[in-house]
């Protein structure tokens, strides 16, 4: 059985992409319906041509029996892409996009494919996107073993990209920490050991990280 | 680490409380599902929580049925059955992380007052039949054919001092988490360690058991 608190597999890309079915889009209905008062929240009324805010699942929905047509995210025109694409290639950064792009993107190119314009260029950007950043999380990864991390920050990582890199991550973590520890006992005892702590807590220092 | 830690960082506490107005159940019910899911040990079970989302649901329930007598056009009733069904599977999804995790550290939960009031009162019955059931099958199985001074399920042996065959979770265990406001510098309780800034947004990897009552106080998210 797959330990459950096992955390390096905590989430599935099924469950990832459920919880990006929450993000918001914007549909145009061509149909008219009242509005909707879910447990997740209240939508519409909808009106013909008239756009709307809905959640991606409900877009979905609506789009698979063709009540609507979805308009995409800014971010995935063209023009932004190409500009994301290239900060990512010239800057170590991860440039800002959405947590859940990877997820959002993918269930747009299934469902909705016809409502994107320059389709094709939209997706093959985004897979350089995906490309650069994964290649960027696996050189950014070396650090951890070149300096001693605590703690990681992983700015700008998207849902999808952090749920991937979780599980070595954590545990290479968690194994420096013990390496540490156990290094550090032998010296010192463990009950000055923890007095120290108590002192240290006060400090503030700035984190290097990443 | 004592959870005073979590203190200095109560700035804000009116923005919590916005966002906790306009923060709906099915969020909530996300967030703890999140949560559990990410977090190594057990969380305090949300009672209030689970108890309005049932009643939502149970609500939702009976609103559907309605439609379906009334006639309501079959596109309105899908829609609203495939909410349901979306707050269903999170609720299910929650309540089986924790089965899942009372499973496998049901001994170590018991042992622990704690951990065991963190349950609800139908988990602490399952967790009570789960150690039975354990137990049962260890000696039957096994201990009763060891010799004298073996036969503990707790103990490797009688000479062990602590309960040394409990599993328990690891809370050193690194976890993913973001902070949905800047919470400033924030210090790792092992010694030699620089403070982490966190930072509204971002995510970070770090020691469950160093955020632990920031997870606790909802000021931090496990991803």
């Amino acid at each position: 059985m797959a330990s459950q608190s096992d955390n390096s597999v905590a989430f599935s890309a099924a469950e990832l992409e459920f919880l990006a079915e929450d993000e918001m889009v914007e549909i145009v209905p061509n149909m008219r319906m009242e509005p909707l008062n879910l447990i997740s929240g209240d939508f519409g009324p909808f009106r013909p041509q008239i756009a709307a805010q809905v959640p991606l699942w409900l877009a979905v929905a609506l789009k698979k029996r063709g009540k609507c047509t979805i308009r995409p995210p800014e971010w995935m025109s063209v023009e932004k892409l190409t500009q994301v694409l290239e900060a990512e290639r010239d800057s170590e950064k991860f440039q800002l996009l959405p947590f859940h792009y990877v997820e959002i993107s993918r269930l747009l190119f299934d469902h909705a494919r016809e409502d994107i314009p320059d389709i094709y260029m939209v997706r093959s950007l985004i897979e350089d996107i995906k490309d650069v950043r994964f290649h960027k999380i696996g050189t950014g990864l070396e650090i951890i073993s070149k300096e001693v991390t605590y703690a990681l920050r992983l700015k700008n990582l998207s849902a999808m990209e952090a749920n991937i890199v979780r599980p070595f991550v954590t545990k290479a973590l968690q194994t420096f920490h013990k390496l540490n520890t156990t290094e550090a006992i032998p010296e010192s005892g463990s009950i000055p050991n923890r007095q120290r702590q108590a002192v240290n807590q006060r400090d503030k220092r700035v984190l290097k990280g990443r | 680490m004592d959870s005073g830690d979590a203190s200095g960082y109560s700035a804000g506490v009116d923005d919590d409380y916005e966002s906790l107005l306009s923060t709906t159940d099915a969020e909530l019910l996300k967030r703890a599902w999140r949560n559990e899911k990410a977090a190594p040990e057990i969380l305090q079970y949300e009672t209030a929580l689970v108890q309005r989302s049932r009643e939502q649901i149970q609500l939702m329930e009976e609103t559907v049925e309605e439609f379906s007598k009334n006639g309501v056009d079959p596109l309105t009733l899908s829609l609203y059955q495939m909410d349901l069904d979306r707050t269903l599977f999170l609720l299910r999804s929650y309540l089986r992380t924790r089965l899942q995790k009372i499973e496998n550290y049901a001994f170590h939960i018991q042992k622990n007052t704690d951990l065991w009031n963190r349950l609800s009162k139908q988990e602490q019955k399952f967790a009570e039949r789960c150690i039975d059931d354990t137990e049962q099958h260890l000696d039957q199985s096994v201990l009763s054919k060891l010799p004298h001074g073996f036969k503990s399920h707790l103990k490797q042996s009688s000479l062990s001092l602590a309960d040394d065959m409990v599993p328990e979770p690891q809370l050193d265990q690194y976890v993913i988490c973001r902070s949905k406001k800047f919470l400033g510098s924030f210090q790792l309780d092992d010694s030699g360690e620089e403070p982490v800034n966190i930072e509204a947004n971002d995510l970070y990897a770090l020691p469950y058991k160093s955020i632990k009552p920031l997870v606790e106080s909802g000021q931090i998210d496990l991803v």
